[in-house]
């Protein structure tokens, strides 16, 4: 049972379907990262799935472009409450990706330039969920919304669309990634509003 | 989940920013540095929720302090500096974060660096070194538009003036005190170089403000030789650079 606060009517958005419980709206792009934004040269660029073990797939910036690019329009929702609706992305799947990757994974973890990690289903990364985004709004991907490429799986918090992405591990066991390991929610789902381990 | 405070004081700290004083009788205790996630609800039920970080040092008491700017547009803010009173009761989850934190069993020098209203998780931070006794040098950059924007400014004095492992430096973005040595301006490579610890002495460096604010900030400490792993940053608000 919620306390009254005395006094208080709020300014509420319009009823808004689109946005997750405990979400408001911003058109602001706000930045949520816990160390120094790192700027990786496109000529020492390069993402990789591999098993824990062995290089599965690897990519240098120029292979990268090379792939069939989406345009993804993405709801986003931060653990931190601001939801931004309807952006635009560019990126490859990783469908396309991990079409040639043979796994009965069950697991991903995903590493960023700068040691961020973050853990997921691979499932989540699968079926028109999951991008590797190069560019927002026309324009190329800014260091510190996470250029030149960072995940983008809009349908979890997106501190799981980590940013500066280098890496994904395919693992057969569920590793807590960064945040996970401090605190907040293993899977993440705004709409269960799964902010902090524990919720559920 | 949702846990129960009372208000049992309220001191403004500048024209724009208010201290409250939130006593819980479950509060199961924090580390410097965490913040909490505040409810607000309406009569009809509708309620709107935002994280403040704790100013208070980490205790046995079952009490907490939050400062809280006030923001021209905001939702949240302008009640819990205008409208909330002494004896009333709002809605607190947390403490929440477990990385942007000072420990005790820290000896390594520390860093600080705050713009504007970042200043509170860091005054968590320098409260609990006094109170727990740690001898960790600590630096403080304090980066402020105004002399009169400064929060805590009698207390940090006091601090300093009794303990020389703990300095401090204000700069000034817009209005300097008269005869201040640096022009009004924003933080920049010399002002970090020449305030901060040196790389050699691998301090772990706080960084906590706007948004642009902490890009610029971390991005010196890290041309500086800092590594990357030592510096923990916490941003608030857009990144002032588009729509």
């Amino acid at each position: 049972m919620a306390i009254i606060s005395r006094g208080f009517s709020g300014r509420r958005s319009a009823p808004d379907a689109k946005l997750p419980p405990g979400q408001y709206l911003t058109t602001d792009f706000p930045v949520l990262s816990a160390g120094p934004t790192p700027h990786v040269p496109l000529d020492q660029w390069e993402f990789a799935i591999d098993d824990g073990t062995d290089v599965l797939q690897r990519w240098d910036w120029k292979s990268f472009r090379e792939l069939p690019n989406e345009t993804i329009t993405a709801d986003l929702h931060c653990v931190t409450r601001w939801s931004k609706l309807g952006t635009t992305w560019e990126g490859v799947s990783l469908d396309t990706l991990l079409a040639n990757v043979k796994t009965d994974a069950e697991y991903a973890l995903v590493h960023s330039y700068g040691d961020y990690s973050t853990n997921l289903p691979l499932q989540d990364l699968m079926n028109k969920q999951g991008w590797i985004a190069v560019r927002f709004d026309d324009e190329d991907l800014a260091p510190e919304h996470g250029g030149p490429a960072r995940l983008l799986v809009p349908h979890l918090y997106l501190w799981k669309s980590a940013k500066w992405v280098r890496r994904i591990t395919l693992m057969h066991e569920d590793t807590p990634g960064f945040w996970e390991g401090l605190g907040y929610n293993n899977y993440g789902d705004p709409w269960r509003e799964q902010r902090y381990s524990g919720d559920e | 989940m949702w846990r129960v405070g009372t208000v049992v004081a309220l001191h403004d700290e500048t024209a724009t920013a208010r201290t409250i004083t939130l006593e819980l009788s479950d509060w199961p205790g924090h580390v410097a540095g965490q913040h909490v996630d505040v409810r607000l609800t309406a009569p009809d039920g509708y309620s709107a929720v935002r994280s403040y970080s704790i100013a208070s040092a980490p205790s046995s008491e079952r009490l907490v302090e939050i400062t809280v700017e006030r923001l021209a547009n905001g939702e949240v803010s302008p009640y819990l500096t205008q409208e909330l009173a002494v004896d009333d009761r709002l809605e607190l989850r947390g403490p929440i974060g477990g990385w942007f934190v000072w420990r005790k069993e820290q000896t390594e020098p520390v860093q600080l660096v705050a713009g504007g209203s970042g200043i509170v998780p860091l005054m968590s931070m320098i409260r609990y070194r006094v109170s727990a006794g740690s001898t960790a040098p600590f630096r403080l950059l304090y980066s402020v538009r105004e002399p009169g924007a400064v929060y805590y400014r009698d207390e940090l004095q006091a601090i300093s003036d009794q303990d020389r492992s703990v300095s401090l430096t204000y700069a000034y973005t817009r209005a300097a005190p008269e005869d201040w040595p640096r022009p009004p301006g924003r933080i920049d490579a010399a002002l970090i170089a020449n305030t901060t610890w040196p790389s050699k002495l691998a301090p772990t460096c706080y960084v906590c403000g706007p948004t642009p604010f902490v890009e610029i900030a971390a991005g010196f400490l890290s041309a500086c030789g800092i590594s990357p792993d030592k510096i923990k940053t916490e941003r608030f608000g857009p990144t002032g650079d588009r729509k």
